[in-house]
Order: structure tokens, then sequence, then C-alpha cells
């Protein structure tokens, strides 16, 4: 049996179902993300003041990844276009940049995250606190791994001291080089979500926005690639499945659109 | 519209994509670069931050009404994302309501 209105419009509701079905969809994201950012909204105000990190992000990569999603969402546009031009070539090499571009946004996350899972917060029994990186980079080391592997001190690179809350981690000078004896330390965590709200937040956020994208990327190569068949026998059907998919990227952009003022920059 | 006429508008409409393309990059970096100017009191951000989601809604709204066509969109879909901003209205409110202290009632059961 046919599916009815893949490419033909619905009479009732002025749409094929696909477009219907999307929205729809889209809605409910909405939804699942504005639970979040209420939430961010929540603790934020909810926190002592001068208390909230900021300056944690590095803000050039989080840029590059915006204009990197800019850049596929117009691309997705431009592909669909061709399409309606009849210029499936064009489609084809715009929605090769569109995957392309996912696949940047993602190796750049990737490196963001790496750069939080190495990185420390370190407490000693003295009450010293310091941030910084262990030396080799290992990533999720604890103060329990560390008496496992029978490490009696390791090598740590203090962060630059604070010029101002705004600029915690990257500011000023760093200290020297130091070498910590394991029994002196009564903390030690890397910067994963579990360290502190804001980094609970933003990895909530971010992997539930990364995840997204490469549902969307996914979607999006098996149309371009092995779907593709479809332009030759259904031409109409195969547009409205591009613009469909292309929908669903504008929004993953969308939610980056807010993500990086608020999370990156305030 | 016939296919034709289809194709011509779409044309048309691509070169409209191209400059709202420019517009969100512009967009960015004014974004990027206001974060580093300070508006209001010392202590506050709150006018920074209003400043930030001002343009970034200016962003959304060049995605939402021209990459995804909404300023030309059907009814039902209009009807759909209304009920959407309904909704999304109510629990942002329910969220700005449960932070004014007169109703944060596990803060005021800590009776002995």
């Amino acid at each position: 049996m046919e599916i009815p209105y893949t490419a033909k419009i619905r009479p009732d509701t002025g749409l094929y179902n696909a477009k219907l079905g999307i929205w729809l969809f889209l809605a409910s994201e909405i939804m699942l993300f504005g639970a979040l950012f209420s939430s961010y909204i929540l603790l934020r105000v909810g926190a002592e003041p001068g208390t909230w990190p900021q300056g944690l992000l590095n803000v050039p990569l989080g840029t590059f990844n915006t204009l990197v999603l800019i850049c596929s969402s117009v691309t997705v546009v431009l592909g669909w276009a061709a399409l309606k031009m009849n210029q499936f070539n064009k489609y084809r090499i715009y929605q090769g940049i569109t995957i392309l571009c996912a696949l940047i946004f993602m190796v750049v996350k990737s490196f963001e995250y790496h750069d939080k899972f190495v990185h420390y917060f370190v407490r000693l029994n003295d009450g010293t606190e310091m941030n910084g990186h262990i030396e080799g980079n290992p990533m999720f080391m604890t103060l329990a791994k560390l008496k496992q592997q029978n490490k009696a001190e390791f090598v740590f690179h203090p962060d630059a001291p604070k010029a101002d809350h705004k600029e915690e981690g990257n500011a000023g000078v760093a200290h020297a080089t130091m070498t910590i004896q394991t029994a002196d330390v009564r903390k030690l965590e890397s910067w994963g979500p579990w360290h502190n709200t804001f980094l609970a937040i933003y990895f909530t956020l971010t992997a539930l926005h990364a995840l997204h994208v490469i549902g969307g990327a996914l979607v999006i190569f098996m149309i371009w690639g092995p779907l593709a068949g479809m332009w030759k026998t259904d031409p109409e059907r195969y547009t409205n499945r591009v613009e469909v998919s292309g929908l669903f990227w504008h929004f993953v952009d969308l939610v980056w659109i807010f993500l990086f003022p608020v999370l990156y920059l305030l | 519209m016939s296919d034709a006429h289809d194709a011509q508008a779409v044309k048309a409409a691509v070169r409209k994509y191209l400059i709202i393309f420019g517009a969100l990059i512009v967009g960015t970096i004014v974004t990027v670069l206001v974060s580093f100017v300070h508006f209001g009191e010392e202590g506050s951000n709150t006018i920074n931050i209003l400043v930030a989601l001002a343009i970034a809604s200016v962003k959304a709204f060049l995605v939402a009404g021209y990459f995804m066509h909404l300023i030309s969109e059907r009814k039902m879909i209009y009807g759909i994302l209304l009920a959407t901003v309904f909704f999304f209205a109510g629990l942002m409110y329910l969220t700005v309501w449960s932070m004014e202290p007169v109703n944060l009632v596990h803060i005021k059961a800590d009776v002995p």
C-alpha cells in the first residue's frame, strides 16, 4: 500500500505529512531544550553572588563552531534550493559541505571536552586549592586511581592565577610546575560534569545538542548518499525529504545560537 | 504554482539566503565583541545578558523566518508553534515564579 501525502499536499492541513510531522517533533524539541534552559536559569540565579564560574570555556573555539553551524545551515537551504531548480549535482556539493561542517563541529567539540577532562582541581591537606594539568594529561584521574596505581607523587602544572573571576583558569602568569605527593592530596577531580554546577549544565546541554548534531548529520548523509536513488524515481518526494531533514538541521543551529552566548560569553 | 514559476521563485530566494548568511556571521561577531564590553552597573551583568539574548533572538528570527520559511508558512504550522510558544512561556513563567522568595516552599518549611 502506498503511503499517502508523501509528496502531494494533504487538503485539510495544506502540507505534506512529513512536514507536519517534523514541525510537531520540533515543537516537542523546543519544550525539551526549554526545560533545560529553565534549569540553567534556576541554577544560575540560585547561585550565591559571585560564585557562578565564568571564563571556563574556550571562546574562540565556541565562536568557530558557531560559524561552522551557520555555514552548514546555509548550505542545507542552498542544497534544497538546488533541488528545486533541478540541479542535483549542486545539491550534492552543498549537502556534502553540510556533512563536512557537522564533522568539523563534532571534532572541535571533542577537543573542548577533552580539554575539560584533562583539567584538574586539586585540594591539598593544608587547604591549598589549585586548578591545572597533570603531567602526561591523563583523563578522569582521581585520588583513588592514583593510590590504586601506587603513584606516590605526580607532576602538576597549575593554571595562571586569576586576574578576576571572569578570567578564571587562563589569566596572568602561570605558577611553576610542581611535584605533589599523593599523600598530601585531599581531593583531585577533573573538570567533568561532576566538578561544579556550571559544568554539569554545560555538559548536559552541549551533549544533548551534540547528539542532535550526530542524528541530523546521519539523516542528511543517508538522504545524500545511500537513498539518493529516489531523486530519479520520485524527485518531489526526495526534495521533501531534504526539506524535512533541513528543518531539523536549522533547529539544531537555532539551539546553538542561544547556547553559545549563554554558556560561553555570559 | 507551476514548476517553472516555483524554480524562478527559489532562484530569487537564493540571493536572500546569502544575505542572511552574511547577517548571521556579522551577528555572531557582534555577539562576541559585545561580550567584552560591560554595560550597566558594576557587579551586575543584566544588561549584557539582555543584549546577548537580543542579538541571539534576531539571529534566531533570521534562521527560523527565512531558512525554515516560517514567514510564509501554512496556518497549521503557525497553530502548532503558537501552542508551543504558550507552553514555553508558561514554563519560563513558572521558573521565574518559583524563584520569588515567597514561593520557595522548601525554605519556609525549616520550622523546628
